[in-house]
């Protein structure tokens, strides 16, 4: 089994005219905690996008643990444990989070099928959906309108849907956007905590964030990979500053 | 936040809790049950207008599978009603007479009838959807309508042979057994409906009526489960087309015109949708309120019937039980929605 | 082949028929994203002012046809601004209940003020009988439909393209939010949209009294004929409507003439097959 979780080989991608990226080559080990930073346009949510099939790449491939998923469709990647989540929030209003966790959970043992048993009779997958509020604080949330709960919370939440799928590779975009600094922070200690057995990678722009909690930092600019190294390498290279300050 | 907080036992077992009362009968259900039943004591009570209101409730419930859970409102849903209708039908024209054997037959062919539905209009949307439902619904009225030597065309089908239930209770023009007969199996169906929506599935289908894009990420299968829910409600729609085929002993078009299907939508919107008890207390008004408005105004009935279509949609816009149950609980506040635990 | 013009011929006559009926609908929905049912009821009240004024008040046929204009758009004003204005923020399904609602009660309001039956109309002699254009033997009053269909068919689309009032309908189709946000008066383009839609459905109704019959039920009907024009055509595009409306007329013609045994069948699978290949409608955008 290869070390690397994702690869992506010679990704080519452009908009009409507009080349996004020539040549995109990147690499990602199992379990690592991986930032992507950069300027605007540098072309980082694009790369996302198409290493999760919501975009098809002009040509070149994505390797998801070993295979190539560059046809694949989101679904296909998520069933291949490839879980995104998303930069506006999207729940079921309806449901409150306890609800919400189960369903994921049950979708992700394809056990939400046609039948007459109660979801109470699923008792191992509802402790496993209370431990994972629990465990991101928000277990006193559990029964409450997931409307009603505070922007952060609802982040929160959003996360843990995902997690709940237990994805060998968490994307993450901007997870922190529209936080407090101390509620950014609490977002990433709960996901310092996941188990290795979940790559994360995540674009962010909070550089106190990135370099408290990445073990690998890739910088994008203009649609290139310019460096990947880890976060005291990448604070100390005045390329990266270059990047960021022009010349 | 150095300190992680550990799964308690106690709030594992809340959690199991919160979703066992949710699948608990309350005492309102079983007092609902037990005043339907109780209707065929009450002097004087037209039991051929109890039974319809049977029929029509179970019709509305399999819709509120479709629309109230899942989202999809349908313009055709006399379609399956239809086809359960003549299956039952058929069966007692050509000698199986026995009425529950061709009740689940019905059902059965209803249900892949439904299936299909669902695998061709699982990516309409809008109106669109509303549009090609009743597309399906007319073309299959047409071609009933027409083939005037195999259905009866306009006039219906004639000869239609129901066996007594069990064996034992013969259908009587006063419409005793056909009281017992819809009544128990609209409420076996409901209570088969009921466990389904509390199931995991009916979890399913309400997450996919409120974000469908947000289950596709969660991998789930969000149009094979568009096709089990048309399955499900063309089943269900399906038997009250055979109960009244059997009830009445004969079988018309009209089972499966677009007027059925409006008024089965009517139905459901009064008695609003997504707690299965909108169709039967939604029927109950309707069937009663035009019984009553044609008995007084024979000519200008339906003129009563829209005035309160606008109504309800204008200031009861989730229906009448609903809208029973906020004044309810305004009343009290104390019972909240789970555990603050 | 002069059987097949001619079928042809009645079906373009039948198409632009149902165009001028529907394109009102299809406006709206494309614009307020609203669905108006109740549009087949406008439909038979400005058959049944037409009829009104022209046995009662002895107006002639011509001069029949502005007052049911106006009187029919001054209707959906009214109705706009009491009823409709309230449920543009609602779902589809809402809005066709209402809506249906409506033409329930509408049917019953004109079986109490005209009777059940259906209306006898009396044409102008000048638009009666037939004439030979061309080789063919046509009848005068499909002539005269056709003219006026494609008549109508160019002010509006050169209204919506040339005149003020077309450029801010068609920003409202186009986005109504940022339309208000930019400070048009969304609310009166709404209404004076809606008069002009709703008073050429009357106007439709008062053309097709004598071709397609004028009862109560007139609107229970044309309502499907409606609803697949719309959907089929796309909202919001009149062009779209125009060519999903004559392709309805013409199908529907030729498949009652070519296939009487299969009557309606023939329309309603297109329909369905159409939808399902384009679910935005032929001209519809597609997301």
């Amino acid at each position: 089994m290869s070390d690397m979780v994702l690869e992506t080989r010679d990704l080519h991608m452009a908009f009409g005219g507009l080349v996004i990226f020539n040549c995109m080559n990147f690499a990602l080990r199992r379990g690592e905690r991986h930032a992507i930073i950069g300027p605007n346009g540098a072309g980082k949510t694009t790369f996302v996008s198409l290493v999760t099939g919501l975009l098809k790449p002009k040509s070149g491939n994505v390797f998801f643990d070993g295979r190539i998923v560059t046809n694949d469709t989101p679904q296909q990647r998520v069933k291949a444990g490839m879980v995104r989540t998303f930069q506006i929030n999207s729940l079921f209003k309806a449901l409150n989070p306890l609800e919400s966790v189960v369903l994921a959970l049950l979708e992700r043992d394809g056990k939400a099928r046609l039948s007459l048993r109660s979801v109470s009779a699923e008792t191992k997958l509802i402790d496993e959906a209370m431990a994972l509020l629990t465990q991101f604080d928000l277990a006193r949330d559990a029964y409450g309108l997931t409307e009603a709960l505070p922007y952060g919370k609802q982040r929160l939440l959003e996360i843990v849907l995902a997690v709940a799928l237990q994805p060998k590779l968490l994307l993450l975009d901007e997870p922190a956007a529209g936080l407090s600094t101390q509620q950014g922070h609490e977002v990433f200690s709960q996901l310092a905590h996941l188990s290795k057995d979940t790559a994360i990678l995540f674009i962010e722009h909070d550089m106190n964030l990135v370099f408290r909690y990445a073990d690998v930092v890739s910088v994008f600019a203009a649609g290139a990979l310019v460096m990947q190294d880890t976060p005291e390498n990448v604070r100390r290279s005045p390329r990266v500053r270059e990047v960021y300050l022009g010349n | 936040m150095s300190a992680i907080e550990r799964l308690t036992p106690e709030r594992a077992k809340a959690a199991t809790g919160y979703f066992a009362r949710l699948a608990r009968w309350n005492v309102y259900e079983i007092l609902f049950w037990l005043a339907l039943a109780g209707m065929y004591f009450v002097p004087n009570v037209d039991l051929v207008l109890m039974s319809q209101i049977f029929i029509w409730g179970l019709f509305a419930m399999s819709l509120d599978i479709l629309l109230g859970y899942r989202g999809i409102p349908s313009l055709g849903h006399a379609a399956f009603f239809g086809v359960g209708a003549y299956v039952a039908g058929y069966c007692g024209k050509f000698g199986w007479t026995e009425p529950i054997s061709a009740l689940v037959l019905a059902m059965a062919i209803a249900a892949v009838v439904g299936w299909l539905t669902g695998k061709l209009v699982q990516r309409v949307t809008g109106v669109g959807l509303l549009m090609v439902t009743l597309g399906l619904n007319l073309i299959l009225y047409d071609l009933v309508h027409r083939s005037t030597d195999v259905t009866g065309g306009d006039d219906g089908m004639q000869g239609i042979v129901i066996a007594p239930v069990l064996g034992l209770f013969r259908f009587d023009i006063f419409g005793r057994t056909a009281f017992w007969y819809a009544l128990i199996i609209a409420f076996i169906l409901f209570v088969i409906a009921r466990a389904v929506v509390k199931s995991p599935f009916g979890l399913a289908l309400v997450g996919a009526r409120e974000n469908p894009r947000r289950m596709i990420m969660l991998g789930a299968p969000v149009e094979g489960d568009v096709s089990r829910a048309f399955a499900l409600g063309a089943a269900l729609a399906g038997a009250a087309g055979a109960l009244l085929t059997q009830t009445t002993q004969f079988v018309s078009p009209n089972t499966l015109s677009f007027q059925r299907s409006a008024d089965v939508l009517v139905i459901l919107i009064i008695g609003g949708t997504g707690r299965l008890y909108g169709g039967f207390i939604g029927a109950l008004v309707f069937l009663i309120l035009r019984d009553w408005l044609a008995a007084i105004s024979p000519v200008y009935w339906y003129f009563w019937i829209g005035l309160l279509l606008v109504v309800v949609v204008s200031f009861f816009r989730k229906g009448l039980l609903p809208s029973l149950e906020t004044l309810l609980n305004r009343w009290k506040p104390s019972k909240a929605d789970g555990p603050t635990a | 082949m002069s059987s097949i013009l001619t079928v042809l011929f009645n079906g373009v006559a039948y198409g632009f028929l149902l165009f001028i009926m529907s394109v009102g609908l299809s406006v709206t929905l494309g614009m307020m994203n609203f669905v108006n049912l109740a549009q087949a009821s406008f439909s038979m009240f400005g058959g049944y002012v037409k009829v009104t004024a022209m046995q009662s008040f002895g107006v002639p046929f011509l001069a029949s046809l502005p007052i049911v204009f106006i009187v029919i758009g001054a209707l959906s004003i009214v109705v706009e601004r009491l009823i409709f204005r309230h449920f543009y923020n609602t779902d589809d399904l809402t809005q066709v209940l209402l809506t249906i609602g409506l033409v329930f009660m509408s049917i019953a309001i004109a079986t109490y003020a005209w009777g059940g039956t259906y209306q006898r109309i009396d044409m102008p002699s000048w638009l009666t009988g037939q004439r030979d254009v061309l080789g063919l033997t046509l009848e005068t009053y499909r002539i005269f439909l056709i003219a006026i269909g494609a008549a109508m068919a160019i002010i509006l689309v050169l209204g919506l393209e040339r005149t003020q009032l077309g450029a801010m309908v068609r920003a409202c189709v186009d986005n109504r939010r940022v339309a208000g946000a930019c400070g048009l008066n969304t609310e009166l383009i709404f209404a004076l949209t809606f008069a002009i839609g709703g008073g050429l459905a009357g106007l439709g109704g008062a053309l097709s009294a004598n071709l397609l019959g004028l009862d109560p039920n007139f609107p229970l009907r044309y309502l499907v004929y409606l609803l697949i024009i719309v959907s089929v055509g796309g909202m919001g595009t009149i062009s779209g409507t125009l060519i999903a409306g004559l392709a309805l007329g013409i199908a529907d013609v030729m498949g009652k003439y070519y296939f009487p045994q299969f009557g309606g069948f023939v329309i309603y699978v297109l329909t369905v097959a159409c939808m399902l290949w384009r679910p935005h409608g032929l001209l519809g955008r597609q997301t």
